[in-house]
């Protein structure tokens, strides 16, 4: 079967991509973008028209591709020399051996021999769909949204040389390495999509050119790089032990020696192992887990919509997805272990740094990170039930910070500032952006919303599985978790510090158009949690596991609905309620001596003094200074304990 | 539902605020005893709320009725789902979502009593979570699953295989309770350095929902307790009460024996005690 | 209707004076004279409070805040002017800041006299604001019935 949507949707961003750098014309450059946009979703809707026309099977595609291999070669040869240039142009000669070291691996495994067996190059099933929606309708909008607010960021940042050419182009090839990495099933492709992507992250973190950027730029391309060393090693090995460089075959092979190795022993897995452990390895590198962290941290520097886009929707979620899909072969290993570790420790370590940051961004930043250890640890045990919560998480994950990071974008553009200090009662200043910010946060950690009900089968899965460390991350990161947020969210709803201060609103309507479906998609998400569950993931969880039992129960299925109805329906009737009573409004206590409103007060010297209340943030006790590097050391050397003993266990 | 779940789930809408007053009253009562005074009425807790549904109304912010019925609704659905023998974790996410609309009304006001309150509430939020969660795995491990009904339907008091989570969520009972030493972010007794804390702008009606659903709460968390003790056999609803009625004591002699804690004290005892006792509970369990 | 007599709470509020007072309106609430057995309560916030117990006398400073924390009481409240200087400016009501009692700025119920006021006088004063109190209320709602049986006449006229 031939689908030419697969090529189109990898190629026409890219082809994007050059049109958007060649446009200087912003009116036409953001017509064109808006088209290109809604090109990429209704490909994506092809695809998934096409696929679930199919049956819904598994799709293998292209196996004879001598051209696309070489293309794909000449191209990551390429992409090696922009980098070299880039690291040699701002004397960052060492980083430039991270990008040469694999590429020359990977040309020398398809130069040197046709060995290799042939499969096909492109797989096509429920977790690549879902990948593809997720890429497409988010990345989709945030490009809509891209054009309307690097408007407002120059205006806003007039010291800046505007080249929202370069940046909507980048956004466009971002895309299509996406798409080209999930629909890759040939490890080389992947390879190239996941440097291609690496490469974009840092040159959209780098896109203000200033000292900051330009450092933070080169940390994370760094970091990501080392991954992808990581995993050319780990293609490597299995090309070679193997002859095969295709995932899906890397994943049975490590579960037959398994299965060959009954007494449980894992460290005498052999080679496939070694690879797997590798590219697991990378792939905590990619989803910004401690030790990396920083980079994604640092990455904030970006304009918004590539934060949105790169660092919390969709690129770090390359990282989970790779771990999904080795998860079958992690299981019970001691990579899985190292994996569920890494990832619960991360969970509550940023958790707890989310807590000390005050600026909007960071806190997004920060609760990424430790939602990506959520979900890494969930693949890392390897299970269905928490496959299943790992699958729900990165959906309400993606959509809920997608919106909230576009939302904090806005927020600046009209607030100048992101300080959720400053967002001192927002939804009486921009009551629009308050609620979609409200939704968004409501979305990450309150009942009924699906990141809690994930956070629910996570918890029963790590008690099934006895896994005693996870279950005290898990429930201490909860705690740490709602605290952030709703620290937050107490902030928007506070009366205002600035009620005779107005605040003109700068929010576009692409903007606009962006932040509303995704607050809708998050609603319906929500109340078609049950629907989603049994259509769609159990059935992927089938594919993956080749059987499924109903991860939740019904009657809890049934209570949620409840649930839901009941948390929407409550604070609506009691909204309605409070409007008709009447009251006779008092003056806040302020010991008797509040000056006239409830702003301010007389002092001691009888003059007036106007109150700022501030949120709770412990810099002392979780700061970023305090927490990071020692947990960094600790988890460094877990890994590499573990690495080692893996590698040493396997080799011997 | 069996008829006997709903009749449970009426007599709890109906009587919880009944019951959770005459505990309170219970608590005033044995208070001053313990301070040799006489003390106020058994009922005083019904004359005081009934006044303050009879005063003015008075508001400082229009929104915090909003926040504060949202948060009464959703601690009763608490309480009925719990008593209707639903999943104890999904009742516990419920009562946080319930207690963040309590923090929001406090926060609402934006007045500076009010405020520090809030974030003391929140404070407490975070020290009690995780030994409220733990509670629910040990029920898990216990009895293989998170169905109340079930769990009190066992053939063995959850307790045996428990104590440590047991003692864990005693523990924070005192926060939830709103009792010294860790009476943060309310203070019940007399004015201190917050006033009245989260409370201090709600006057008149709001101070008696809050003061009712505060009951509907009581009841709720000790009927947790009680979880710990009941099984199949009829005799333990009656060991389960008495249980009950003593952890109820042993929170009244906690508050007028102890003075109040810093926060970060509060925090690090609590997390201390969820980790030490439920932990290794925890670990016994999973490795048998 | 309600009976709220039962349930007193109580403002305690120090205008300028010389801390005797207090001293005995706290006395009041220990073991020794029991205040709660009447239902009554201390509380530091006058949204909750049904009682403004003021001590001391009035001067230019507090003035405004004595208005402002009676504003704050809900409805009904009563007043009680605690020892002499609440009642009168006491010894101090010739100094230059004293404006005089309590009664100057906010309608005074009831006045306990004495310098220091005794616990017993002060317990004897919130009784006899109780019974104010609970008349109050019953005012009020006799005056809402007669407002809507006048609004019921006037429909059927």
């Amino acid at each position: 079967m031939v689908m030419p949507v697969v090529p189109f949707l990898i190629l026409f961003p890219l082809f994007m991509a050059c049109l958007m750098y060649l446009i200087r014309n912003d009116n036409v450059r953001k017509i064109t973008a808006f088209i290109g946009a809604a090109a990429i979703m209704t490909a994506v809707g092809i695809l998934t028209a096409q696929w679930s026309a199919g049956g819904c099977q598994v799709m293998t595609l292209y196996t004879e591709t001598p051209l696309a291999d070489h293309v794909i070669l000449a191209a990551e040869i390429l992409l090696m020399c922009v980098v070299t240039i880039l690291c040699f142009e701002y004397h960052k000669y060492w980083i430039s051996l991270l990008s040469i070291l694999p590429t020359s691996g990977m040309m020398w495994l398809e130069l040197s021999g046709s060995k290799i067996a042939s499969s096909c190059h492109v797989y096509i099933d429920r977790l690549t769909i879902l990948m593809c929606l997720i890429v497409g309708v988010i990345g989709g909008l945030i490009v809509i949204y891209a054009t309307g607010y690097m408007k407002g960021y120059h205006e806003h940042h007039k010291d800046l040389k505007d080249r929202s050419y370069y940046f909507t182009a980048l956004l466009f090839l971002f895309l299509g390495a996406m798409f080209g990495f999930v629909l890759s099933e040939s490890l080389l492709w992947i390879d190239f999509f996941w440097e291609l992507t690496s490469v974009c992250s840092f040159l959209l973190i780098g896109y203000t050119r200033e000292k900051e950027a330009i450092h933070n730029s080169f940390r994370a391309l760094w970091m990501n790089l080392f991954g992808g060393c990581a995993l050319a090693v780990g293609i490597l090995l299995f090309a070679v032990y193997q002859n095969s460089i295709s995932l899906h075959e890397l994943v049975t092979c490590c579960q037959i020696n398994q299965f060959l190795v009954p007494s449980g022993d894992s460290t005498a897995l052999g080679v496939p192992s070694i690879a797997i452990a590798l590219i697991a390895f990378a792939a905590l590198t990619k989803a910004a887990q401690l030790p990396f962290s920083t980079w994604l941290i640092g990455a904030m520097v970006a304009p918004t919509p590539s934060s949105a886009l790169l660092h919390s929707a969709t690129m770090v979620k390359a990282g989970i997805y790779i771990l999904f899909r080795l998860s079958p072969a992690m299981y019970g290993t001691m990579t899985g272990s190292m994996i569920a570790f890494i990832g619960g420790f991360t969970f509550l370590a940023t958790s707890l740094m989310a807590i000390a940051q005050s600026d909007g961004k960071k806190v997004l930043a920060f609760s990424t990170i430790s939602n990506l250890g959520l979900m890494v640890a969930c693949a890392g045990m390897g299970q269905q039930e928490t496959i299943w919560a790992g699958v729900f998480l990165m959906i309400f994950h993606a959509i809920s910070k997608s919106l909230l990071f576009q939302d904090v974008g806005a927020t600046e553009n009209s607030l100048h500032s992101r300080d959720v200090e400053d967002m001192h009662g927002l939804l009486y200043i921009m009551p629009r952006l308050a609620m979609f910010m409200f939704i968004g946060i409501a979305g990450m950690f309150l009942a009924p919303f699906g990141m809690l009900i994930s956070k629910w089968s996570a918890l029963r899965a790590s008690i099934d599985e006895r896994n005693i460390i996870l279950v005290i991350f898990i429930v201490f990161g909860s705690a740490t978790t709602s605290f952030y947020w709703t620290k937050w969210m107490g902030k928007l709803i506070s009366h205002t510090h600035l009620t005779e201060k107005k605040i003109p609103e700068v929010t576009r309507p692409t903007e606009l158009l962006s932040l509303s479906v995704h607050a809708v998609l998050m609603v319906l998400l929500c109340i078609l949690f049950p629907l989603l569950s049994k259509v769609y993931v159990n059935p992927l969880i089938e594919e993956m596991f080749g059987s499924v039992t109903d991860v939740l129960p019904n009657n809890v299925l049934i209570m949620l609905s409840f649930i839901i109805l009941l948390v929407f329906a409550v604070p609506f009737v009691s909204y309605v309620y409070s409007r008709k009573v009447t009251f006779n409004r008092k003056g806040s206590y302020m010991n008797g001596v509040n000056y006239g409103d409830n702003r301010s007060f007389v002092d001691s010297f009888g003059e007036r003094k106007v109150l700022w209340l501030s949120n709770d943030y412990f810099r002392n006790i979780v700061g970023q200074r305090k927490l990071m590097k020692p947990s960094q050391i600790f988890t460094a050397s877990v890994l590499i304990v573990m690495l080692v003993i893996i590698i040493g266990g396997a080799a011997v | 539902m069996s008829t006997t779940k709903i009749i449970l789930v009426i007599c709890y809408i109906l009587f919880a605020p009944l019951i959770g007053g005459l505990l309170d009253g219970f608590d005033r009562k044995i208070s001053a005893k313990m301070q040799r005074r006489v003390g106020p009425p058994l009922l005083q807790p019904f004359y005081d709320v009934i006044k303050l549904f009879s005063k003015q109304v008075i508001f400082v912010s229009r929104y915090q009725i909003f926040f504060l019925l949202s948060y009464t609704v959703l601690i009763i659905l608490t309480g009925v789902m719990f008593f209707a023998g639903t999943d104890i974790l999904m009742c516990f996410f419920v009562m946080s979502t319930g207690a963040t609309f309590l923090y929001f009304a406090g926060m609402v006001t934006s007045t500076p009593y009010s405020t520090m309150g809030a974030n003391r509430e929140l404070l407490q939020m975070m020290a009690y979570e995780p030994a409220v969660l733990l509670t629910c795995v040990g029920f898990y491990l216990a009895e293989g699953t998170f169905n109340v009904g079930q769990i009190a339907s066992s053939n063995v008091s959850a307790i045996l295989y428990l104590p440590g989570f047991f003692i864990a969520f005693i523990f924070i009972l005192t926060i939830k309770m709103r009792k010294s030493p860790f009476d943060l972010s309310t203070s019940h007794h007399m004015h201190q350095e917050l006033v009245k804390g989260l409370t201090t702008e709600m006057g008149a009606r709001n101070l008696a929902i809050f003061q009712v659903t505060e009951w509907y709460e009581n009841v709720f968390l000790l009927g947790v307790v009680g979880l710990y003790i009941i099984n199949c056999n009829p005799y333990s609803l009656i060991a389960a009460v008495l249980v009950v009625f003593a952890t109820y004591f042993l929170e009244i002699l906690i508050d007028n024996t102890s003075a109040r804690v810093k926060w970060d004290t509060m925090l690090k005892v609590s997390w201390g005690v969820t980790l030490f006792t439920a932990g290794i509970n925890l670990i016994i369990l999973m490795i048998i | 209707m309600a009976n709220i007599k039962r349930s007193p709470w109580l403002l305690h509020y120090d205008g300028s004076s010389c801390n005797g007072c207090d001293i005995e309106v706290l006395a009041c609430l220990t073991p020794v004279y029991d205040a709660e057995r009447f239902g009554i309560m201390n509380t530091g916030d006058p949204m909750q409070a049904d009682i403004l117990l003021i001590t001391g006398g009035i001067n230019a400073q507090n003035q405004p805040t004595v208005r402002q924390l009676y504003e704050q009481m809900p409805r009904p409240k009563v007043v009680v002017a605690v020892g002499v200087c609440a009642c009168t400016g006491g010894v101090f009501k010739d100094c230059y800041n004293i404006l005089g009692g309590a009664d100057t700025t906010i309608p005074v119920d009831i006045y306990v006299p004495g310098c220091a006021a005794r616990p017993q006088a002060i317990i004897d004063g919130i009784i006899q604001a109780v019974d104010l109190f609970q008349k109050r209320l019953d005012e009020h709602h006799e005056k809402k019935k007669q407002k809507k049986s006048g609004n019921e006449v006037k429909a059927n006229g």
